[in-house]
């Protein structure tokens, strides 16, 4: 056999294996097609288990742990100190990471997936080419790109000793100070990650708040909190130049309230957004479309323009979630295998794992004010609850949105402990179409968290008889 | 370059077909210029060009059917590439489900194009805001053909449950609280595999009993075929006529009238007249009209709507008058509007000038609703009786045979007259038979005498 002329053939193939393609590959076969899975790197798992979710959440935990511990001396159990032993802690989140993406192969492996190492480019509209691999190419009946996105690249002329996020997760060191470029969810997470490390963290954000999808008043409650972890926040700053200087660290210019200042940071991490990875796919060589921003035009189905190929994840519009990749990718499998499946899911949740969590699903207040939407807004502090008060932890609020008229649920949004789990329920009810009045009537256990989805619902109906008469059916 | 999408064209129209360019690839067209005539079910419209510049492509040739939203054509306007307007291009959402659903059946299941993930389509309950409803009720919204936003539902808020989507699909839009235009809603019930005909003919025959539904046999097996989709014209026609035909109770009333005096004046105008234009080919159509009108003043039966729903009659105190024309192209229903406020003369001209646009695929939408009443006349073509079929929601049809010499008995002589045949198809649910008796004996008291009609003008 000649090396590089062995092609497969299959009914469907998949590009890449983070929670888009793994999850369609497996959904495929077990719907009975042939799958042929290629994937870029020697791991599966995509960013968000490699770089991205998995090992950022594994080292959230930890410094979660230790901030706890130290919390504790305020009832009682003294903590003196905590020791950092930064070589098992990258350890154990490689342990965490090796571990999830050896089971993602087994699941593939067990239901006959067929995987092959290798950077993919379509040829044709029915075929792939691949390099780095053994297999030389794939022909195939149907196909899902699931790529995937990768950081932006830094500007030309900084210093490639300036972190990314990537590179932040590795834990190369523990920096005196930090410098985070990006008051996005990914910056401000590591930047209290590395806080918790023992670094001195300082946030430098273009716009004039942190976290811009977030409504304002659930990103207050946790700026009160973390402000005092934070150095600096600098907003509606901009970096300007950061130099490298020569005994190490860094000097940066940062345009900031009118005047360019000057700081000095041990390090720099720079997260500032992703692009799609639709660059140098050969799709050229099909009928898909991709736009200026690298965006692949799909449909509610995730077909794309050419027929038989279609998109899921990061490279489609929308959200750059892995569970929002995850369900296209069901939707993609199953409308390939003939499924009434589309992709007409009514809220795809956020969440931010600062401390308190930030978490939203559905209507945010800021967008019924942007599209004039009527609501009715149902607000419950945790300082009013006894689980809080039994965590000691009061920094928190959840918020339902509802329709005035009907109690139809809208939106929800909660900071606070465990924000990122208390959500699923407001995404349920959105979904199912549930009004208020289900909500308040379901039962929670107490003394739960959970607690303060009931309570704020039953806000939002006390508040919906005095803004509009109600309407029982 | 701008890509012109098939713009909505108002009433619930999904696709239409192309009749006829009037530009050529390459060539110059002007902006607001004619582009190309479009024939959907209701009317044939000229579609002008939204921009000056070079016809760079074109979405169709003559007899493609197009769907609202499609590109129909690239006018190089000497601009770079343009998103194309979004506004105009709104999908039916009743038809694309259904398209939908087909796609679906086959191996490569592929819409025509992404269309960018859709806005919520405001439902008719005026929130801004896709329907309430659960994922698996979505999903089940889909396997049946039904745009779930087209649902009322019967829950809390409006929640859509899977009773009111199975109920919806058998039902259709005819649902008791169902407002908006039913044909947005009517899903193309098209069956092509097993499943889903065993689906449509259980829906079917759960609600009339005795029915059964077979898929037909394969003809091709018994010799050569020739097969043509059901489209336009054609298939408004079929399903106006099933459902007049499932929903009326159709009686038919038949009479002669003598319209020999009638005929020497009509004639005789004619001639003298010759072809001014003014005043049409003066056929007996336009004396009949003038006839209907002023028996439907006297008997607002006929001029009226039964509203199963409400349980209502509706009596028009209006009368404008369709009569059946043949168009080549199947079956268009021309309506002059307010016969009572117009001479004969007047209504001739606008018969001949609407048969005329009719024939020619052109006579604009407005001019084919609001029809209280209708006559299709056969006479031309030979006849002495039909069993005309009402133009729901309309309650009646006047039928005209072909007007010929007959031996006929007056005062104990057996004299030749001239007879037109007339049938009354009406609906038994508003009139009954005496009724129909009246209104026809006044219609031939009137044409009989064409100096009765003189009160009428």
């Amino acid at each position: 056999m000649v090396m590089g002329s062995l092609r497969q053939e299959t009914q469907v193939a998949v590009i890449g294996s983070g929670p888009g393609g793994y999850v369609a590959a497996l959904r495929l076969a077990d719907l009975g097609k042939e799958v042929c899975l290629v994937e870029e790197r020697p791991r599966f798992g995509g960013t968000c288990l490699l770089e991205g979710c998995i090992p950022s959440k594994t080292l959230i935990h930890a410094v979660e742990v230790k901030e706890s511990a130290l919390a504790a001396a305020a009832f009682g159990l003294g903590c003196t100190g905590t020791s950092i032993d930064l070589d098992r802690l990258r350890e154990h989140t490689g342990q965490v990471v090796g571990g999830l993406s050896s089971g993602i192969g087994s699941l593939l492996k067990r239901r006959g997936v067929t995987t092959l190492e290798g950077r993919a480019r379509f040829s044709s509209s029915r075929s792939l080419e691949l390099e780095g691999g053994e297999v030389s190419g794939v022909d195939f009946e149907q196909c899902i790109i699931a790529t995937g996105s990768s950081l932006n690249r830094l500007p030309e002329g900084i210093s490639d000793k300036v972190w990314s996020s990537a590179d932040a997760l590795t834990l190369p060191s523990v920096p005196e100070s930090l410098l985070v470029v990006g008051g996005g969810y990914i910056g401000l997470e590591l930047g209290l990650v590395y806080q918790g490390l023992g670094s001195s963290v300082s946030v430098v954000e273009f716009f004039p708040r942190l976290l811009m999808g977030a409504d304002q008043d659930l990103v207050d409650i946790m700026v009160t909190s973390v402000n005092s972890r934070l150095d600096e926040v600098m907003l509606e700053s901009k970096v300007q130049t950061i130099d490298e200087k020569p005994g190490g660290g860094f000097a940066v210019t940062i345009a900031h309230e009118g005047e360019t200042i000057t700081r000095e940071y041990a390090q720099v991490l720079v997260a500032i957004g992703r692009r799609p990875n639709t660059d140098d796919l050969g799709l050229e060589n099909t009928a898909v479309v991709v736009d200026e921003r690298g965006i692949v035009a799909t449909n509610e189905l995730c077909q794309t323009d050419e027929p038989g190929i279609y998109a899921i994840g990061d490279v489609t519009r929308g959200p750059m979630l892995a569970h929002k990749a995850s369900r296209e990718a069901k939707v993609a499998a199953e409308v390939i295998c003939g499924h009434a499946a589309e992709f007409d899911n009514r809220a795809i949740p956020a969440v931010v794992y600062t401390d308190p969590e930030i978490a939203w699903t559905g209507l945010t207040e800021r967008e019924a004010a942007d599209e004039g939407i009527e609501i009715t807004v149902g607000r419950f502090p945790l300082t009013a609850l006894g689980r809080a008060r039994t965590l000691d932890r009061t920094d928190g609020m959840v918020k339902i949105i509802a329709d005035p008229d009907d109690g139809l649920i809208l939106g929800m949004g909660i900071v606070g402990p465990h924000a990122s789990e208390l959500i699923a329920e407001g995404t349920l009810a959105i979904e199912m179409g549930a009004t208020i009045e289900d909500l308040t009537a379901t039962i929670h256990p107490h003394p739960t968290l959970s607690e303060a989805v009931q309570e704020a619902a039953e806000v939002a109906q006390g508040a919906a008889v005095h803004v509009h008469p109600p309407r029982r059916p | 370059m701008y890509t012109f999408l098939l713009p909505d064209l108002g009433e619930g129209i999904a696709e239409g077909e192309i009749l006829k360019w009037h530009v050529e690839p390459g060539q110059e067209v002007g902006e607001d210029a004619p582009l190309l005539d479009v024939e959907t079910d209701k009317a044939a419209v000229t579609i002008p060009s939204p921009r000056a510049g070079k016809v760079a492509e074109m979405g169709g040739k003559v007899g493609d059917v197009v769907n609202v939203g499609e590109m129909i054509a690239v006018i190089d306007d000497g601009r770079a590439a343009e998103a194309t307007q979004a506004a105009e291009a709104v999908a039916t959402p009743g038809e694309s489900a259904a398209e939908d659903a087909d796609t679906r059946a086959a191996t490569a299941p592929q819409r025509p194009g992404p269309a960018p993930q859709a806005e919520p389509v405001a439902a008719t309950d005026g929130k801004r805001r896709p329907r309430p409803a659960a994922p698996a009720t979505r999903r089940l919204a889909r396997e049946l053909g039904v745009d779930i936003n087209a649902v009322e539902g019967s829950g809390p808020a409006g929640r859509v449950t899977p009773e009111d989507v199975h109920r919806f699909a058998a039902e259709g839009p005819f649902a008791p609280t169902a407002e908006a235009d039913a044909d947005t809603h009517a899903p193309a019930k098209t069956v092509d595999d097993d499943q889903s005909f065993a689906e449509f003919a259980a829906h079917a025959a759960s609600t009339i009993p005795f029915l059964e539904l077979e898929p037909l046999p394969d003809f091709a097996a018994d010799g050569p075929v020739e097969i043509e989709p059901l489209r336009s014209i054609r298939r408004k026609v079929a399903r106006k006529m099933v459902t007049s035909m499932a929903l009326v109770p159709h009686v038919a009333h038949m009479d002669d009238a003598d319209v020999t005096a009638l005929e020497e004046f009509r004639l005789s105008q004619r001639a003298e007249r010759g072809d001014d234009p003014g005043i049409g080919k003066l056929t007996l159509m336009s004396f009949v009209i003038k006839a209907v009108t002023a028996g439907l003043r006297a008997a607002p039966s006929f001029n009226a709507s039964l509203d199963p729903f409400k349980e209502e009659i509706v009596y028009k105190k209006y009368y404008n008058i369709g009569f059946a024309a043949d168009t080549g192209r199947g079956l268009v229903v021309p309506v002059i509007q307010g016969t009572d406020r117009k001479s004969i003369r007047e209504i001739s001209a606008e018969i001949a000038e609407k048969a005329g646009l009719a024939r020619e695929g052109t006579l604009p939408a407005e001019d084919m609703r609001g029809g209280t009443f209708t006559i299709t006349n056969v006479g031309p073509l030979g006849g002495t009786a039909m069993l005309p079929t009402i133009n729901y929601p309309e309650v009646a049809i006047l039928g005209m045979g072909k007007v010929q010499e007959k031996p006929v008995v007056r005062d104990g002589e057996i004299v030749i007259r001239k007879i037109l045949p007339l049938t009354l198809a009406f609906d038994h649910r508003i009139a009954d038979g005496a009724d129909a008796a009246r209104f026809v004996g006044e219609l031939i008291r009137q044409l009989s005498d064409p100096n009765l009609l003189l009160l009428e003008t």
